[in-house]
């Protein structure tokens, strides 16, 4: 529990030196809401850090929790994985399938999207298919997708692509058709063209629904990834380094190091929340009139 | 645009005989039947009439928004829609206001103004910028040049939208309910920049509105329609001379002419109401 705690406070200590330090902790500690963050932490460490360890304290393995590596051993694991380059490896290899998988998606989802939007003759042609396809999961898609690429590495990345394609696309239409008419009226009525409609309004109008739909498809290319990893063995050699982060749980739970699987989790975990927020911090940047607005 | 003390010889409406109906068979409603008149270049023309009686139609049809199923508008003499062309090519010399404003969200003010002359090609974006940020001031609308709609009030919002319909030098300002949304207080201090920026440029306006007291206040003339389908009952000559100030709704003449309106008006009402006529399609 102390460590929990400790692992928490200490990088703004480091970084904030003398007086700003005494404003930073009574910032951290005393603003109602950062407080019951830290109470919501601590209190989850905790939970987890005695259940793990009953067998010691209480002489009796609670159900569940006592299976877990206590965080003790998930942080000493992840020291030493911190030194190792496989793990970091893991890291590179799935951030590599992600980028390009959703990449992929969005150049191809949202001129599609909006080809949709703005051509009913298209839309009717294109949307059934699309519609008849999307329920069927990414990682259905993984063994055919096997089969029909010629390497491991391009399956892997089409599944991640299917995962935020459909996405995407909804999410353009979506905003397309929210879209006030009355914006397109106005602009035709001062002379705007076809092409001007496009770039100036219709695109911009659904500028923020596109960014929407990056934000929430992203996350799904990460749940995507790790599957993928896992079913179709990682690399190409099947070797732990190179795998990516969803290989590496695999291997870790294979192996049957249960402290690593843990980081494993969390590296995901972070990776995503890291993805969605230089995704949202680049969006504000496309958007100044919705930030403006708040 | 350089204000003109000359008043603008542009933007004289005829309306023939126009006739609008919407859907097929049981099902069809005219909106409007056999409507004619006038609207003469340089004045504020205010059109009431009950809920979805077609004046919204009407309006649009002008716009190039909707087409006619008969009759003829022209403008200045040239034929908008008519026998041969239903629906008018929409055009910058005459530009909507619409009632809930239709601002773009994502541009700044200033840019929302010079947007009709940058998609035109007519001025350089700096140029019309220039002639944006002069035509604000103008207005008495400096100071938002810099912001966008979304952080801005309703009521300079759409006061904002006016000034952006003007950039374009339109003959005729189509305003449809703009002030619609509005409370009371605002709405008053709407009318009265309204007028002013009239006065200065002598545009011609077609106004639509509910607001009987707005109407007078505004119009050269009012034309009261009937229910649905929508045609000329009555036309007021509104004899009050501008300028006006608020001043004018103390006044006898106001008063009358109000009453005058709202008498035709609530005929027509009752009749709408009686039949059990909905708002229609716009």
């Amino acid at each position: 529990m102390s460590a929990g705690a400790s692992a928490l406070a200490a990088p703004s200590e480091r970084r904030q030196p003398g007086r700003r330090l005494a404003t930073r902790l009574r910032e951290l500690a005393f603003t109602r809401s950062r407080r019951r963050a830290l109470t919501s932490y601590v209190v989850f460490i905790a939970v987890w850090q005695l259940g793990a360890t009953s067998q010691q304290w209480l002489g009796h393995a609670l159900p569940v929790l006592s299976a877990l590596p206590p965080p003790t051993a998930v942080l000493t694991t992840w020291g030493h994985l911190v030194l190792d380059s496989g793990y970091w490896h893991s890291w590179l290899a799935s951030l590599v399938r992600v980028a390009g998988g959703f990449a992929a998606a969005v150049v191809v989802g949202v001129p599609f999207g909006l080809t949709m939007a703005m051509s009913r003759g298209f839309r009717g042609l294109a949307f059934p298919v699309f519609e008849l396809l999307r329920p069927v999961p990414p990682l259905a898609w993984v063994p055919a997708a096997i089969i029909f690429w010629p390497t491991q590495e391009l399956s892997i990345d089409f599944v991640i692509f299917l995962g935020a394609f459909y996405t995407i696309v909804l999410n353009v239409l979506g905003g397309a058709e929210t879209m006030d008419p009355r914006l397109v009226q106005v602009a035709r009525s001062m002379g705007a063209s076809r092409w001007n409609i496009f770039r100036r309004l219709v695109f911009r109008a659904v500028l923020p629904s596109i960014l929407v739909g990056m934000d929430v498809s992203i996350g799904i290319t990460w749940e995507v990834v790790v599957a993928a990893e896992m079913i179709s063995g990682g690399g190409a050699s099947g070797s732990s380094s190179g795998g990516g982060l969803g290989f590496f749980i695999w291997s870790s739970y294979v192996g049957g190091s249960y402290p690593q699987i843990v980081v494993g989790m969390i590296s995901i975990g972070l990776a995503g929340y890291l993805s969605s927020a230089a995704l949202r911090r680049l969006a504000n940047r496309f958007l100044p009139w919705l930030e403006a607005r708040s | 645009m350089t204000p003109s003390l000359e008043p603008s010889p542009r933007g004289a409406i005829r309306i023939d005989g126009a006739v609008k109906s919407y859907g097929h068979g049981v099902a069809r409603t005219l909106a409007v039947d056999d409507c004619s008149f006038d609207v003469n270049a340089g004045e504020i023309c205010v059109v009431v009439g009950p809920s979805g009686c077609g004046k919204t139609t009407l309006l649009g049809a002008i716009a190039g928004f909707q087409s006619l199923d008969g009759g003829s508008i022209r403008l200045d003499g040239r034929m908008l829609c008519g026998p041969g062309r239903p629906r008018a090519e929409v055009g910058s010399d005459r530009i909507v206001v619409f009632q809930d404003g239709a601002l773009l969200p994502w541009k700044t003010n200033l840019d929302n103004v010079a947007f009709g002359p940058t998609v035109q090609g007519t001025l350089s974006r700096a140029a019309a910028r220039d002639k944006a940020r002069g035509m604000l001031a103008d207005a008495g609308l400096g100071g938002y040049e810099d912001v966008y709609p979304g952080q801005t009030s309703s009521g300079v919002r759409r006061r904002i939208e006016i000034v952006r319909a003007l950039m374009n030098d339109p003959a005729v300002l189509l305003l449809d309910e703009p002030y619609r949304a509005l409370d009371a207080l605002t709405k008053s201090v709407m009318h009265e920049s309204l007028l002013e920026l009239y006065l200065r440029t002598r545009v011609t306006i077609f106004f639509i509105t509910h607001d009987l007291e707005e109407a007078v206040f505004l119009g050269r003339r009012v034309v009261v329609m009937t229910a649905r389908p929508c045609r000329p009952k009555a036309i007021l000559d509104v004899d009050i001379p501008y300028p006006r100030t608020y001043d004018i709704v103390g006044e006898r003449r106001y008063r009358e002419l109000v009453q005058e309106a709202a008498a035709a008006v609530h005929e027509e009402a009752r009749r709408a109401f009686d039949v059990g006529d909905k708002e229609g399609p716009q």
